[in-house]
């Protein structure tokens, strides 16, 4: 498949040292909650690995699962979740751990910037004073000028003007890309060494997006912490990511190195996602657009089987598609992995193969 | 913010003066200054022409009104018809009394609202939040006078009767005892008044800090403050109550204002002699010269309260503040 | 409790002079209901109004609630038929006399006053009067309101503040002394002290309406109908109306309770309902001579009387309210 296939392609270049060591596991995570009509399960069985300095994206619909996968590794869930399986971060087992002992690692060795920084941000106390708390709350030793050195060279750092002043003023007085600026200031303060970006861009213009993203950028070069980046938008992820897990209704559907899943990728899902992503730089009037047929499903009343295939092209009914959940395979490379029955069929489409033509 | 409380305090005039003749056209029309006088029996229509003269009743009430207004404003508010004393000393000397009421009802109503509210957000669903809910439902649904008979019969006579006891733990006529005017004799005589304001407010403003509470909890800034690592006690107060309070405090500060009808009724059931008691006696005398600075004054309170509120809420909520 | 704008405030303060943070929660709560199905779970055909009910049901209190007062409105329906006694009996009767001042018994269940009048009797008449104000002060203050609300809410402008500097002014005395004065020189008959409280009631629920209406003038389904040539009329009656049904009757329910609380406490303070019209309200004011005394328990019943009925009317209101509009925090 020719690289110009695609409107966007991954282009983040591999560190020269490649991936750094292991530091985050988690294997076989759930998540269920009860609700009016029955246990909703936002996450089922989800595992991947995350290794210093690399990007891993999470990608997926709204209800996929990211989010909660990301608040199950901090413990930041409602008390009537149920969470079972396993998140090693450092060979210390995270999940369920007491709030005591994870108070000292949220925040200080894993941190996370959220989606809407407006309501992310406390209204009546001062940008730098929570930057500051951020600090204060894991070095309580430090004083008062040194912290507010610290405050103001952590918002230059991610590029905010006149940091002194800014420091002083309320989340409402910055504009939408500074308060995401300032929450990542806010999450990078001690250092962490894992950074997770719970849809960071998500709330913002596109030409703000990119400042953004280039913090983001930078703050890695610096830091060399991991990153989990959730998002749902594959633009985002071709410019970041190294690695990439696509989620699917609680489940994983495939993970592997961005170049693979972009160019070769073995799911349905993926595909379909690929796939729907508008060409402007083609000259085809008569191709559609195209989207996956179908609604993300009740994570109630999952579908038996495959939970994609009410809405796969390639699915194959009933058997097996509707009746066996397929498990997380690969075919060649044993980075890249997918759960789909016919991984090899769809490896050898491409997303322009998915998209209608007018008057076909 | 200062030209804020300018431009309402200048607003608030038009609107004091237009409630003033709302209110003095409204006492003039129902209460007759004179019904006292007719009332005893008295034939003697000389007497009543001399009086309806005197004090200016027969003129047009429009005149009547700029008359009054142009001595209310002097401070010159007569003498009450009843007791003959100045009116605006009266008053004086009352609101003393009745400032008292109002400042430990509120500040008691506060602390045990605000507690109850907090508790029963972060204890949502337990036993004591049930009770605590129940509890306010009794509270909003008791007619407050009938809270005041009930404490008196349940706390003063059903313990002096069951134990024996020479005086009443607590006292329910007055500000202090003919003879002792220490500061416990004060509290006994306080508490059943305060209580008797308070039952209400305190109902109200827990449900509502719970409400709030609830609310702020749920909101997403406190979700990074805990993924910040800040421990749950300082995430509770310094970032979820700091919040919750906001709405809540112009609530109290609202309703500080129509406190005054509560204190009506208090300080006629619990002979404290305050402006509700005040008020109380002049209706039923028919003095209108009390009545009007009464209301007056009460509506001056009431605007001044109004304004404090807002003052607060811009003072809490940064993003008024700066608007 | 998002953040508030002026509006809010005025709208709660309205409410909270009248006395009931409920109805202030209801001022700046009255988010129209919208048909929604919660993500991703298939929503079962249902109408509004069995989706209404089922709500409602739900809550076992406001069941129990709505039932109680029914009950206590046909004890008033049937007071002749219930009442083991006359309300009047002959004063001067030595048989009545000797009953005088006895506590709660078999022969009379709450009691009997000094002139020897059956207390159980008493408190079922006057729950009469008392149920009769609470609900025609609800119906009138709600018909009123809603009507001028509605009103200025729909037509904007000079109408509209208006109702908003009319509502302003009145809170700035308080409600109690203006019914009190007016209460004393009512001479105190059922109809004037209605009419007196639904003066003040008809206020909170105008800015209630007012509120509603503002906020769907903007929806777009207004729009289509202006569009397609609906008269204002038209549009507020089919539109509109049914929109606020919810706040209009959560409110009216509320204010049913906050009547009966007004009426006896100004028939406590003599300026409400004159005897001979029992009410329990002044019944309390004869018998609050009797604290302190043996005769203390002439002040329980009529009081329970009142706590008993207030307390369904807002368990009601309150399952009421879930019931329209299940996303108010609880």
């Amino acid at each position: 498949m020719a690289d110009e296939d695609l409107p966007i392609s991954p282009t983040r270049p591999r560190p020269p040292s490649g991936r750094g060591d292991l530091i985050l596991t988690v294997e076989d995570l759930h998540v269920s909650f009860p609700a009016e009509q029955g246990v909703v399960k936002a996450v089922d069985g989800v595992s991947f690995e995350v290794c210093e300095n690399e990007v891993l994206g999470v990608v997926g619909e709204s209800g996929s699962g990211k989010t909660v996968t990301a608040l199950a590794m901090l413990g930041l869930l409602p008390r009537t979740a149920k969470l079972s399986g396993s998140v090693r971060f450092r060979d210390q087992e995270l999940l369920n751990l007491e709030e005591k002992e994870l108070r000292l690692v949220r925040g200080a060795e894993i941190a996370m910037v959220f989606q809407d920084a407006l309501a992310a941000l406390n209204p009546v106390y001062k940008v730098g004073s929570q930057i500051g708390e951020a600090i204060k709350v894991h070095h309580p030793e430090i004083h008062r000028h040194e912290l507010r050195e610290r405050v103001v060279g952590l918002l230059d750092l991610v590029g905010i003007p006149n940091p002194a002043d800014r420091a002083d003023q309320y989340p409402h007085e910055y504009s939408g890309g500074m308060r995401q600026r300032a929450m990542i200031a806010m999450a990078i303060c001690n250092d962490p060494d894992v950074l997770i970006a719970d849809e960071p861009t998500t709330a913002l213009d596109v030409t703000i997006q990119a400042q953004v993203l280039e913090v983001m950028e930078r703050i890695q070069d610096r830091t060399s912490s991991a990153i989990i980046l959730i998002t749902h938008d594959l633009g985002v992820v071709a410019g970041l990511a190294d690695r990439v897990l696509v989620m699917y209704a609680g489940r994983p559907a495939e993970l592997g190195d961005v170049e693979t899943i972009f160019y070769r990728s073995e799911h349905p899902y993926t595909l379909g996602l690929l796939a729907s992503l508008p060409r402007l730089d083609q000259d085809e009037p008569d191709v559609r657009l195209h989207r996956i047929k179908g609604q993300p499903p009740s994570l109630v009343f999952v579908p038996p089987g495959c939970p994609f295939h009410p809405r796969c092209d390639f699915a194959r009914l009933p058997e097996p598609c509707a009746t066996q959940i397929p498990e997380l395979r690969s075919l060649d490379d044993p980075s890249h992995v997918a759960a789909c029955h016919f991984s090899e069929e769809v490896r050898e489409k491409k997303p322009e193969d998915l998209r209608p033509v007018v008057g076909s | 913010m200062l030209t804020f409380v300018v431009r309402r305090l200048l607003y608030s005039i038009p609107v004091l003066l237009i409630a003033s003749v709302l209110v003095f056209f409204f006492v003039r029309e129902t209460t007759d200054p004179l019904a006292r006088l007719k009332g005893s029996g008295n034939r003697d229509l000389t007497l009543i022409q001399r009086e309806t003269h005197r004090l200016g009743l027969d003129k047009p009430l429009t005149t009547q009104y700029g008359r009054w207004l142009k001595d209310f404003v002097r401070f010159k508010w007569g003498d009450s018809l009843v007791s003959g004393r100045r009116v605006s000393t009266d008053i004086r000397d009352k609101l003393r009394n009745t400032l008292q009421l109002i400042f430990w009802g509120i500040v008691a109503s506060a602390i045990i609202a605000i507690a109850i509210g907090v508790y029963s957000a972060v204890r949502q669903y337990s036993a004591l939040d049930y009770t605590f809910t129940g509890l306010s439902f009794v509270g909003l649904s008791m007619p407050p006078f009938w809270f005041g008979l009930i404490a008196i019969q349940l706390l003063i006579f059903v313990p002096k009767e069951t134990f024996h006891l020479q005086h009443p733990l607590l006292y329910s006529v007055g500000i202090h005892s003919a003879t002792n005017h220490g500061t416990l004799d004060y509290v006994r005589h306080l508490i059943l008044p305060v209580a008797t304001l308070s039952v209400q407010l305190v109902a109200g403003w827990s449900r509502y800090q719970r409400a709030s509470m609830l609310d702020v909890m749920s909101a997403d800034y406190i979700r990074t403050a805990r993924a910040k690592g800040v421990p749950r006690r300082v995430v509770l107060f310094k970032h979820a109550l700091r919040n919750a309070l906001i709405p809540l405090t112009t609530i109290m500060a609202i309703d500080i204002g129509s406190l005054f009808g509560g204190l009506i009724i208090t300080e006629t059931i619990f002979g404290w002699p305050g402006m509700g008691k005040l008020f109380f006696d002049a209706i039923n005398n028919g003095d209108t010269n009390v009545l009007l600075p009464w209301l007056m004054v009460t509506a001056g309170f009431i605007v001044v309260f109004n304004l404090l509120a807002d003052l607060l809420y811009g003072v809490l909520d940064p993003r008024i503040r700066l608007a | 409790m998002k953040a508030r704008s002026r509006e809010d405030l005025s709208s709660g303060r309205a409410a909270a002079a009248v006395g009931s943070a409920a109805l202030a929660e209801l001022a700046h709560d009255h988010a129209p209901i919208e048909a929604g199905a919660v993500a991703g779970v298939e929503p079962e055909a249902r109408s509004q109004w069995q989706l209404f009910w089922r709500r409602f049901l739900r809550h076992r209190l406001a069941v129990v609630a709505g039932g109680t007062l029914i009950l206590l409105y046909l004890a008033a329906l049937f007071a002749h038929q219930i009442a083991p006694y006359t309300l009047n009996p002959n004063l001067g009767d030595p048989k009545v006399l000797l009953q005088a001042r006895h506590g709660p018994s078999l022969h009379h269940w709450f009691g009997t006053d000094e002139l020897g009048r059956d207390q159980f009797t008493r408190v079922l008449f006057a729950g009469r009067i008392s149920l009769v104000v609470g609900l025609s002060v609800a119906l009138v203050s709600t018909t009123f309101g809603t009507i001028v609300g509605g009103l200025a809410g729909y037509v904007g402008g000079l109408a509209d503040n208006f109702l908003m500097r009319v509502t302003d002014l009145v809170l700035v005395v308080p409600a109690l002394a203006i019914l009190s004065i007016a209460g004393k020189a009512s001479h105190g008959s059922v109809v004037t002290i209605v009419l007196i409280l639904s003066v003040l009631f008809w206020m909170p629920i105008a800015r209630v309406v007012r509120g509603v209406f503002l906020s769907l003038k903007e929806k777009e389904f207004v729009e289509a109908a202006r569009a397609s040539g609906a008269s204002g009329f038209r549009i507020m009656l089919r539109h509109m109306l049914p929109n606020s049904i919810g706040p209009i009757t959560v409110n009216a329910t509320l204010v049913v309770g906050l009547a009966i609380i007004a009426e006896s406490t100004l028939s406590f303070l003599g300026f409400g309902i004159q005897p001979p019209t029992v009410t329990w309200g002044n019944m309390l004011a004869q018998s609050e001579g009797s604290v302190g005394t043996p005769t203390a328990y002439l002040i329980y019943f009529p009081g329970l009387a009142i706590l008993i009925t207030v307390l369904a009317v807002n368990y009601l209101g309150d399952g009421l309210r879930d019931a329209f509009d299940p996303q108010s925090t609880r």
